[in-house]
């Protein structure tokens, strides 16, 4: 399924920019009264210039803060938003145009929004797909096949959507959005609200979709362990600006200017403030946090001062690190 | 072509299991289509009846095979869609459908028609029950049947291109309620809904002449109550045939441009 078009990426993007108006109104009555007549327009830019591309096959992780211009970003890679300026293009096609070829070619899941039918089983709002996508039916029953041995949806497809949880209605609308089985996949938020072992589930899944299809996948999730678990690499935005590009392990280095010790002793001692700041201390388990640069020479004189018992050095938790990014555009 | 008909029998069928999902609201709705004409039918009857038996040209069996015929033409020529529309902008669902290789308005249509080929059966029993209540006789001519059904087909096609068009106003503001109290009103007074049109002083019967309004209800019932002469049943057809045109290229223009807007602002 992998499409053999040599070095074509298969979303490209150019100093990509999408400009709001938004009203304003003070609050109050008065207020209320003059935006009757005169709305005070302001413009704000929610995607400002950004440029990047994916290759086929990838999964990349879309990251940034909320209101980082994500959701704005996808819309506009699924054509569903007209850019102000820059150039989108996917799989060669121009979103906004929607043509019908390229529609057929990709996805959109949005976890907060459903396209499946509210009152009736997925599995009737799945045949209405497969008749909108031109799915041939042999095609579609295995398609469906899959998919339902996949996300394990067995005893899901009969029951109206109201009455599925949240997790079993995430999964549905995964399956109505990949019946078609589209090229590419732009997943907003697809874990959100899940338990630890639904988002565990649908991590898993959306690996296999990509090795077995060979579909490029980007990805937006405030859940860390997900971009971990899915992606190897990153692009990160914060206030509509690109931030970062390239290799989740890349932004750990650039961004993390400490790593943790952690050192098994007998017990805690009073004297570990010498070795670097002390996060915490249970039960013999002191947890360090030393400047990256002095890490090696750190380790060497705990083991050689105290009789440690076991000692691991760490990155910082990716979200510290996400954290600090945001906190430094800021400041 | 093969693969819109198979869209809209499968629209059929969702729109089959959505009904039978939601049996008690269907049959309420069904008594409120029946309800509406009903009052009408009861009102104007007893005003008739106080009136020595006649308004105008319309005798009391007049009104009430007027108003069973209304409840008909209402049945097949009614949409929801400027309901529906406010709905799935605010909510944001059009987003999915605007990501599907097909024209949303196909699903809207197969759905409607899925919808009344459900109903109307029930509709015509209530309404042959009523005719016989009511004492209604109609001798419409062969060819006034034959026109009946073109006539209200065209009905049913213009109405839906204008009220979609109507629908699309949520582009431009998500609180259409006052442009469709406008419409609604309009269409209360000028399709023939509230009274019969010539029973209506002059200037408003050359005013729903000109409109639309006339040639979505009144027109298709008048030519079973055998009220037109053939000229004017032809006539007619052709004035249907032109707002339909009309209709038609209105709804591609605001649907370019709403759709531009939508797409603009944040979809």
């Amino acid at each position: 399924m992998i499409k053999d078009s040599g070095t074509a990426p298969t979303v490209d993007i150019k100093d990509l920019r999408k400009l709001y108006m938004v009203t304003q109104q003070e609050s109050g009555a008065g207020a209320a009264v003059q935006s009757l007549i005169h709305r005070r327009k302001l413009i704000v830019p929610a995607v400002d210039g950004i440029s990047f591309h994916l290759d086929p096959g990838e999964i990349v992780g879309f990251l940034g803060p909320n209101g980082a211009g994500k959701t704005t970003t996808l819309k506009m890679l699924s054509g569903l938003l007209h850019p102000t300026a820059g150039e989108v293009k996917v799989l060669d096609y121009i979103p906004w145009k929607r043509e019908k070829a390229f529609l057929r070619q990709i996805t959109l899941v949005m976890g907060q929004r459903n396209q499946l039918v509210w009152d009736i089983p997925a599995l009737s709002s799945y045949e209405l797909n497969r008749v909108i996508y031109h799915i041939p039916l042999d095609h579609y029953r295995r398609t469906l096949a899959e998919l339902t041995d996949l996300l394990e949806l067995g005893p899901l497809l009969h029951k109206p959507v109201r009455n599925l949880s949240l997790g079993e209605r995430m999964k549905c609308e995964l399956a109505a959005a990949l019946l078609h089985q589209p090229q590419v996949v732009f997943l907003d938020e697809p874990t959100i609200g899940l338990d630890v072992t639904m988002q565990r589930r649908i991590r898993s899944f959306l690996t296999e979709y990509n090795q077995r299809f060979g579909a490029t996948i980007l990805l937006t999730s405030h859940y860390m362990a997900d971009v971990q678990a899915l992606c190897k690499r990153v692009v990160v935005i914060h206030h509509g600006k690109l931030l970062f590009d390239g290799e989740l392990a890349k932004l750990v280095q650039k961004f993390s200017e400490y790593k943790t010790i952690i050192v098994q002793i007998g017990d805690c001692q009073n004297n570990m403030a010498d070795y670097g700041e002390v996060v915490s201390c249970e039960d013999g388990r002191i947890t360090l946090r030393v400047p990256k640069a002095q890490t090696a020479r750190v380790t060497e004189q705990l083991l050689a001062d105290l009789p440690v018992i076991d000692l691991l050095v760490e990155d910082p938790p990716i979200e510290e690190i996400i954290d600090r990014v945001f906190a430094q555009e800021k400041a | 072509m093969k693969a819109l008909i198979e869209l809209y029998i499968q629209q059929f069928k969702t729109t089959l299991a959505m009904m039978v999902a939601y049996r008690a609201s269907l049959l309420i709705w069904m008594i409120g289509q029946v309800l509406e004409p009903l009052v009408y039918l009861i009102v104007w009857s007893i005003v008739s009846n106080n009136n020595g038996g006649s308004i105008g040209d319309y005798t009391t069996s007049q009104f009430a095979a007027y108003f069973i015929l209304l409840m008909l033409v209402n049945q097949v020529t009614y949409t929801w869609v400027m309901y529906e529309f406010e709905y799935r902008i605010r909510e944001g669902n059009f987003s999915f459908t605007l990501l599907r290789p097909v024209h949303p308005i196909h699903a809207d249509i197969a759905d409607n028609i899925s919808s009344k080929l459900i109903t109307t059966p029930s509709m015509i029993v209530v309404a042959v029950a009523l005719g016989l209540v009511f004492h209604v006789s109609l001798a419409p001519q062969p060819w006034a049947i034959a026109l009946f059904f073109p006539a209200l087909f065209l009905a049913f096609a213009i109405r839906f291109f204008i009220e979609w068009t109507l629908a699309m106003l949520t582009f431009w503001t998500t609180r259409v309620g006052a442009a469709n109290q406008t419409y609604f009103v309009l269409m209360l007074f000028l399709s023939g809904q509230f009274a019969p049109l010539a029973l209506l002083p002059a200037p408003i019967q050359v005013l729903a002449n000109i409109l639309p309004f006339r040639w979505l209800i009144s027109y298709p019932i008048d030519l079973l109550m055998g009220r037109l002469t053939f000229n004017q049943a032809l006539i007619g057809l052709g004035v249907q045939a032109a707002w339909l045109i009309v209709s038609f290229i209105l709804l591609r223009v605001v649907w370019r441009a709403g759709i531009k807007v939508y797409s603009a602002v944040g979809a």
